[in-house]
Formats: C-alpha cells, structure tokens, sequence
C-alpha cells in the first residue's frame, strides 16, 4: 500500500518538477521581455531634459518619442537631418513603414522645415501629410510610420 | 541598417546590462537535479534500490554542466541564459529513459550484455569538448562565414561518404547513412547539417537581393526568375539523390525543409515556401512510384496496423506504448517501454509518452520550444545579417528535426529514421547537437552584448554639426 503511495508520488512529483521547470524558464524570458534592457530603455523619460533648458532661439535637439528609437536624440545644427532606412541618414529607422528616404528636416533662419522625399507611406506633421515643405513648432509631433520625432 | 548608435540596446550607454549568468547557473541546478530525481525514480521503481554507480553518473553529469558554464562565463559572458539549461534537462531525460530501457534489457535478459546508458554520457561528454572548443576557438560568428564554401563542401562530402562506401561499412536496419570503424559508428549526416546550414546562411547573404527583389508578380505572388531556381533545384536533387542512394527519408526531408525555410527568411517572399512545398510534393510522388522502401513506409504511415506483423510493428506498439501511458503516464520505471523495437534511439520519444504521459511529453516539447524559441530571438536581436541567418537556421533545424520525428512515431508523418535531438541514444546526434548550441551560444552573446559605447568626443561640442549616427 505504502509502496503505491509512494509510486504516485513519484508519477506525479516528476511531472510537476518538469512543469516547474518550464514555469521557471518562461519567468527567465518574461523577466527579457519586460525587466531587461528593452524596458528600461523605453521608461526613460524623454521629457526630464526639456523643462529645465532656457528657451534660447529655437529648438535645440530632435527627440524620438515613440517607436522602436524612443529615447533617441540628435542635437540640432546647420546641417539638414535626413531620416530613413537607408545606413547614410542622420537617424537610421529599423520601421518597415518607413523609406530608405523618408523625410528630411531642413533648418532655415533658425526655423525647422519638414519635407517629405517621395516616401511610401508618408510623412505627417500633426495629422497632416506633409506634401511641400512645413514649418516645424517645437513639441509639435512628426509621425514616420511607428515613429514619432519632436523638436525641443 | 543597425548602426550602433540609433541601436534602441545603445540608447542608454550608463546602464549596465544584464548578463543572466547566475539565471543560468540556477536553471542548470535545476536541470541536474530533475535529472538526478528522474535516474533515482527510475531506479526505485523498477530494482526497488538505487544502484551504488549512481552517486557516479550525477557526478559526473553535473560536472559536465559545471565545466560549461565556467566556459560560457569566461567565453561568451552575454550569452542567452535558457539554451544551455534547456539542452541540459533534455539530455538528461534522454539518459534517464536510456537507462531505464537498459533495466528493461536487463530484467528480460540478465546476458543482455553492455549498457547504453554509461556510452551515451561518454558521447555526451564528448559533446561538451566540441562545446568547449568551438567556444574558445570561435571568437566571433562572423568568422564562419570566411569558410562558407570550405563547410558547405565539407559537408556535401560529409554527406556523400556513406553513399560511396561499401553496404557493409555503411548500411543498418537498410539506411546507408553509417561510417562504421573499429566498433564505432558515426552518422556523418549529422555534421553535415550544421555545416550546410552555416553555408546555406552565407550564400543566401549574399545572394539575397538577387533571389528577393528580381521577380514578377503573378495572381498576388512574387514569383522568381526562372534562372534564380538554379539553388534551390540544387539543393532539391541533392535531397533526392540522399534518398535514393543512402535510402535515408528523414535527412533528405530535414536538408530541404532547412533550405527552403532559410531561402525564406532571407527574401521575405512566401512565394519560395510555395514553390518549396511544390517541389516536395513532387519529389515525394516520384519517390514513391520509384523506391520500395519509400513505398513500404507511406504504406505502414497510413494502415500501420495492416501491417502490424512486418513493417509497421514498431509504429504499432509505440501507438500502443503512447495509449497505455495516457494523460498522466505509467510513471518513471512504470511502463513496458522496451516493447517498442529500438525504443533508445528512434522511438524515445514514445518511451517519455508511456512512462510520463500526454502532461510529460508535452512538458519536453515546450522544452524544446523554449530552445528554439531563444534560438529564433537570437537571430531577431543579433545585428549582422550572417548571424541573422545563421542562428534562424540552426533554431529552425531543431524545431524542424523535432517536428518530424515526433510526427513519425504519433503516426502523423511516415517515419523518417531521424534522431530526437539531444534526447535519442546516438553519439553523433548528440555531438553534432553540442556543437549546434555551441554556434547559438555564440551567436547569442554577439547578440546581447552591448555595443561598445562610441569614444567620448575630442572636439568642443559647439564644432560638432550633429551627433554621428551613422556607422
């Protein structure tokens, strides 16, 4: 009788160690997915910069808001940034929504313009597709895809 | 793409990345001991005592895991923290259920003669020094793909060499797929894989754009240039000549299945699956109006018990062995596993479905999707596009592999012969499989580790137009 106890014990015991096992595995790929790097790359938050900074003329960096760059920021000077897939723009998007040239931002007189260079699925400044070249206020969204930049 | 500093893993270059060693070490622990439990269940259940050369094997088994951790902490410190312990618990349920079958032998017949079991955890330290080497040796992935054409002519000659040597040195139970010397058999086939995988994943790298964007587009597919299915007919003839010359279904199945698949992930088009699946379908209607032996399996596939007495009584009683154990199984030591002709090596797998049921099984299954599925996340983080391909292929290969041998003992494919990785008794199945984790551990530590944070800038910030983004 103690023998059959036993036995079972045994059937059961091992399948529940085996399940065990996985449920600890899952909680090493859960503790990837959320607790690692990723998460914490995306909890930054983008704005602690910008409140403190005096407002001089303009805006002063591009900051990536969301998507998969979220965090990401270039500082802003003479020269135009352009955005795409393709390894030679200033910001490199990994989106597949986005051109190899998608975008361009253009700096005239201190002033931000956003062009838009024939991309597929568009640029937009604050819901509106960009056709001509826009005027960029700072905070105002410009949406690439899953991407979204801000002036600051 | 990928330039280091748009990277999302680079964005914070204060953080400190995790490296999950000691995750590891823990799920390692824990790997040894379900195997220690699993050996003194099987032990208990079927002599009633544990056997004095227990205290030797659980030694030496987590001796082995010890030695490859140490290595991995030295060598490869960001490598993924679950292949490892995944690979560990499958080999040791594989020499547990060994093992047990051993016992079986034994009971039935006390002459039974050697054990497998002590042979199998030789192999599987063999294995840990192919690990090893590879780890020490192998810096850096990249370095592979220099010896692309090298490996992928390695291993057709690989491939080749059971087919040319004489039935006698090459030939059991009718596969020509053995190099038998000196007591020793090897599977060549086994190597030849991942050596044609790291070739597959070079040429394709290459090749790509060619085989991806030079296509028209026919009723919603893109279909390729005529010219642009010279490699995957190679591949594909080979597949038939493996078939017809070493008679072996389940490496002329898995070679395909790795190209096409592999074709796939580095063109993006399903369109190569389509003419994949439609050149399998071809091939495998040849084979079976053209060869006996493929005909003999198809046949038992669709009435195994038609053919209960010859060919399709393995199938049979490892369906029977599957029923028996039902949801729960007859328990560690429990079941009459050894009634399954060959149980060790093609049919463990309805060996862990008497003794632990539909709940074990499917618990060894997830295992290994756990393998595959870091595998596969490897190859989604890792930055070089070889790397990309290359861990793809070899994640895709165990899934694959696994698919078809669990497949052929449900019933659910014909039976390919193939061996259940890391699980089955084989020496060359284990070895080559070490040496398999061994390049995705590799693979995975490029992957995780963190980019080497750009030297801090000479020049007054002022000077400097934008941040360098760009490599």
């Amino acid at each position: 009788m103690t023998a059959e106890i036993v036995l079972q014990v045994f059937r059961f015991g091992f399948l529940l160690l085996l399940w065990l096992f996985i449920f600890a595995a899952f909680r090493v790929v859960r503790a990837d997915l959320f607790g690692g790097r990723a998460g914490r790359v995306a909890s930054v938050p983008p704005r602690a910069a910008a409140p403190g900074r005096k407002r001089g003329r303009g805006p002063r960096t591009l900051v990536v808001t969301a998507g998969p760059l979220t965090g990401t920021k270039i500082t802003l000077g003479e020269q135009p940034i352009l955005i795409g897939r393709a390894d030679d723009s200033t910001l490199v998007l990994t989106d597949d929504f986005a051109s190899s040239r998608h975008a361009r931002l253009t700096n005239r007189g201190g002033q931000w313009y956003v062009e838009d260079l024939g991309s597929t699925n568009g640029t937009y400044l604050d819901q509106q597709r960009v056709q001509g070249p826009l005027l960029v206020a700072p905070g105002q969204p410009i949406r690439i895809g899953q991407t979204a930049l801000e002036l600051r | 793409m990928g330039s280091p500093s748009t990277d999302p893993r680079a964005a914070l270059p204060g953080t400190v990345v995790p490296k999950r060693r000691n995750t590891e070490l823990a799920m390692l622990g824990f790997a040894v001991l379900i195997t220690l439990a699993a050996q003194c269940i099987v032990d208990l259940t079927v002599t009633g005592s544990l056997r004095p050369e227990l205290a030797t094997f659980g030694g030496w088994f987590a001796a082995l895991w010890v030695v490859v951790h140490l290595v991995v902490r030295r060598f490869a410190p960001y490598a993924d923290p679950l292949l490892l312990p995944a690979v560990a618990v499958l080999s040791g349920l594989g020499l547990t259920m060994i093992h047990r079958l051993d016992l079986a032998a034994l009971q039935a017949d006390a002459e039974a003669g050697r054990e497998d079991a002590p042979v199998q955890l030789l192999w599987a330290t063999v294995g840990v020094a192919l690990f090893v080497a590879i780890l020490v040796v192998l810096r850096d992935h990249r370095l592979l793909s220099r010896f692309a054409y090298t490996l992928g002519l390695v291993g057709l000659v690989l491939l080749a060499i059971p087919a040319v040597l004489p039935a006698s040195v090459s030939e059991v139970y009718g596969a020509k797929i053995w190099i038998r010397v000196a007591g020793f058999s090897i599977q060549p086939g086994e190597f030849a894989k991942i050596c044609l995988i790291v070739f597959f994943a070079a040429y394709l790298v290459d090749k790509r754009d060619v085989l991806a964007l030079a296509s028209r587009r026919v009723a919603g597919l893109e279909l390729p240039r005529g010219r642009d299915l010279g490699p995957v007919l190679a591949v594909w003839v080979v597949s038939i000549l493996v078939l017809v010359f070493e008679r072996d279904l389940g490496s002329s199945l898995l070679l395909f299945g790795i190209f096409v698949v592999m074709l796939y992930i580095a063109t993006e088009r399903a369109s190569w699956l389509l003419i994949g699946l439609g050149l399998f379908a071809a091939g495998a209607f040849l084979a079976y109006q053209l060869f006996g032996h493929v005909r003999v399996r198809v046949d038992t596939w669709l009435d195994p018990f038609a053919y209960r007495d010859e060919g399709g009584y393995q199938l049979v009683q490892s369906l029977f062995g599957l029923g028996t154990g039902g949801l729960f199984g007859a328990g560690l030591g429990g079941g009459r596993p050894d009634q399954v002709p060959v149980a060790k090596s093609d049919f463990i797998a309805a060996a862990i479905g008497e003794e632990l049921g539909l709940f074990g099984l499917v618990a060894v299954i997830v295992i290994y999707l756990v393998l595959v599925e870091r595998g596969l996340r490897t190859s989604l983080v890792v930055r070089d596009a070889f790397g990309k391909l290359l861990a793809g292929g070899l994640a895709f290969a165990v899934a694959w592999q696994l698919f078809v041998v669990l497949g052929g003992v449900t019933g659910l494919l014909p039976l390919t012969g193939l061996t259940t990785p890391f699980v089955a008794y084989g020496g060359s199945s284990l070895v080559a499989n070490f040496g398999l984790v061994a390049v995705l551990v590799r693979i995975s530590d490029a992957a995780r580790r963190p980019a080497t944070p750009p030297p801090p800038p000479k020049q007054a910030l002022g000077e400097a137009p934008t941040e360098v983004v760009s490599s």
